[in-house]
């Protein structure tokens, strides 16, 4: 019997329905990528809206390289302080954690970051994001180089994950409408 | 020439499209999926949805601004809608649309995006110069109005071959509305669904008549002419005003009227809506012509007559759309969701209306319930946003 539906959320259900069947997590190796500036771009980037505290941004990573590319750390002028984060399946509760070198971008591929899967956490949102709002992203590849995206603020109620760092304790409920 | 073109799915599909009356044309269509996958262009000087071929559904939506929305808040709610219909008339999820498969089939979505006149109370926009004519249409003795048929800060043309394609677009735009405004009304029409009739065939409306034959042909001088709007406030050049009018029909009334009668009402032919004094839909109706009785073919009261332009600032272009919603008390609930396109509606449409008000002996079994007058914004190019003109 999966114990998750005691742990999230009803809506946070709806987010994690794709994860199913997903594995722990195995730590995506980390290669180094010496070449001058960042080959990925992403498309499709949007977070959601938060008044404060916790949230998640997401977009598609398309590595136009021959090479992989790890991503290794994410900043934003919406939060102080950011992780790359992933859901996985611990002991039937889907919980999200950091994962462990980074997102690593196939060469000539591309990573899906949404709810239930890969995602930017955002651990200290001091403004309220708001629907509508624009807000950029810098992601650092392994060798230092940096890449830019926009995302656009969108009200989402599902993938209400429980953080794996906070025990027991699921995330803030979903962000109230301005 | 009309920027907006279809983009067929595939290469059946321009072969059936190059033959549409053969049966081999219209099963090869229908295997191919191609009327799905057709798209209408949502960029240009004018947004898509009023020179753009009628689809067979729509819906139309009237939202109230919630409380404590400023001007900026609308700049973000436009900039939401905008990524939205860029990517739903294009056949792409929206952004965290958590069943992108829903966007699969676009079958020609457009959706069209107008402001009342409450929208200039929000703080930071009353200052904005507004057309004259967007205000409520005069009040007409046939009116019944309804509060929750009539008005809208922002109304919301959405319009598709597909009826899942409008739901699920209907669904995606008010929930990305909902921090900014609330639905206080929603229509749903249907003409003709696709592929049933000859392509842009007048449409028949529930009353039998066949409806919309004197309009301006899209993509024409004219069209251009009667429909867009050129000067004013440049911040609604490239627009358009839009007439809403839900009309019900009496069609249990209607039923007893023999056909003759029904004809002569109307001025034209159930059979292939030609005037009574000519042969074909298209020809123009002769208001002088007399039967040898010296009567008037085309009767002091018929719909045609009274509603013939009187003048070349008398015109509108029409797109309505049937609505049905079952039968309620014993009564059907049916009728006309009366859309019209003018650039100026009090010189263009009020004139008609006054009219037919008066005269037109089709009020005994119609009784107009639902209003609303709005401004039609311009349109978009890619990078740009709806409404950006009127909100910065």
């Amino acid at each position: 019997m999966r114990r998750r539906g005691t742990v999230l959320a009803a809506a946070g259900l709806l987010g994690l329905a794709g994860l199913t069947g997903c594995s722990s997590a195995s730590s995506p190796a980390a290669s180094p990528n010496p070449s001058q500036g960042c080959p990925v771009t992403v498309a499709d980037g949007w977070v959601k809206t938060a008044d404060k505290g916790m949230t998640a941004a997401f977009g598609t990573l398309s590595n136009s390289s021959s090479e992989a590319v790890t991503i290794t750390a994410a900043s934003s002028p919406a939060s102080s302080s950011m992780e790359l984060h992933e859901v996985v399946d611990d002991n039937g509760q889907m919980v999200m954690q950091p994962v462990p070198g980074g997102f690593t971008v196939p060469a000539s591929g591309s990573l899906t970051m949404e709810p239930g899967g890969y995602h930017l956490m955002l651990m200290d949102v001091s403004a309220p994001i708001e629907a509508g709002q624009d807000v950029t992203f810098t992601l650092t590849c392994a060798d230092g180089a940096s890449t830019e995206f926009t995302a656009q603020a969108k009200d989402y109620t599902g993938g209400e994950e429980t953080y794996k760092n906070d025990g027991m304790d699921s995330m803030a409920p979903s962000p109230s409408m301005s | 020439m009309s920027r907006r073109h279809l983009l067929l799915g595939g290469a059946a599909a321009v072969g059936a499209a190059a033959l549409p009356d053969t049966p081999l044309a219209a099963a090869t269509v229908d295997a191919a999926g191609a009327l799905g996958q057709s798209k209408e262009q949502c960029w240009g000087p004018h947004q898509a949805g009023v020179a753009t071929r009628s689809q067979a559904f729509a819906t139309y939506l009237g939202f109230a601004i919630r409380s404590g929305v400023a001007r900026a808040d609308l700049v973000r709610l436009m900039k939401i809608w905008t990524d939205d219909i860029e990517r739903m008339t294009q056949g792409t999820a929206v952004l965290a649309d958590p069943v992108p498969e829903l966007a699969d089939v676009p079958a020609r979505l457009t959706v069209t995006v107008g402001v009342g006149p409450g929208l200039f109370r929000t703080p930071g926009l009353s200052h904005k110069e507004q057309p004259s004519w967007l205000r409520p249409l005069p009040p007409f003795s046939i009116d019944a109005l309804q509060a929750h048929w009539s008005g809208g800060d922002l109304v919301v043309q959405i319009a598709a071959d597909d009826p899942v394609a409008v739901s699920h677009a209907r669904q995606v735009l008010v929930g990305d509305a909902k921090a900014f405004a609330e639905v206080t009304w929603t229509q749903t029409g249907f003409r003709r669904a696709a592929g049933t009739t000859a392509e842009g065939a007048t449409g028949r409306n529930l009353m039998g008549f066949i409806d919309g034959t004197v309009n301006p042909t899209p993509g024409t001088d004219d069209f251009d002419q009667v429909v867009w709007i050129n000067d004013g406030p440049s911040w609604l050049q490239g627009g358009t005003g839009m007439v809403l009018r839900r009309i019900r029909m009496n069609l249990d009334t209607w039923s007893g009227i023999d056909r003759a009668s029904r004809e002569q009402i109307m001025g034209r032919r159930l059979s292939d809506g030609s005037p009574l004094t000519g042969s074909l839909e298209t020809d123009a109706p002769d208001l002088d012509a007399t039967t040898d009785g010296g009567l008037l073919t085309i009767p002091e009261f018929a719909h045609v007559r009274v509603a013939h332009a009187r003048n070349a600032a008398e015109r509108i272009y029409r797109r309505p759309y049937n609505y049905d919603d079952g039968v309620t008390g014993g009564q059907p609930d049916t009728g006309l969701l009366f859309t019209a396109f003018a650039a100026d509606i009090d010189r263009q449409f009020v004139p008609i209306q006054r009219r037919l008000d008066r005269h037109d002996l089709l009020n005994l079994w119609t009784t107009p319930i639902g209003s609303s007058v709005v401004a039609i914004l311009p349109g978009f190019e890619p990078g740009d946003w709806l409404g950006r003109r009127l909100l910065t």
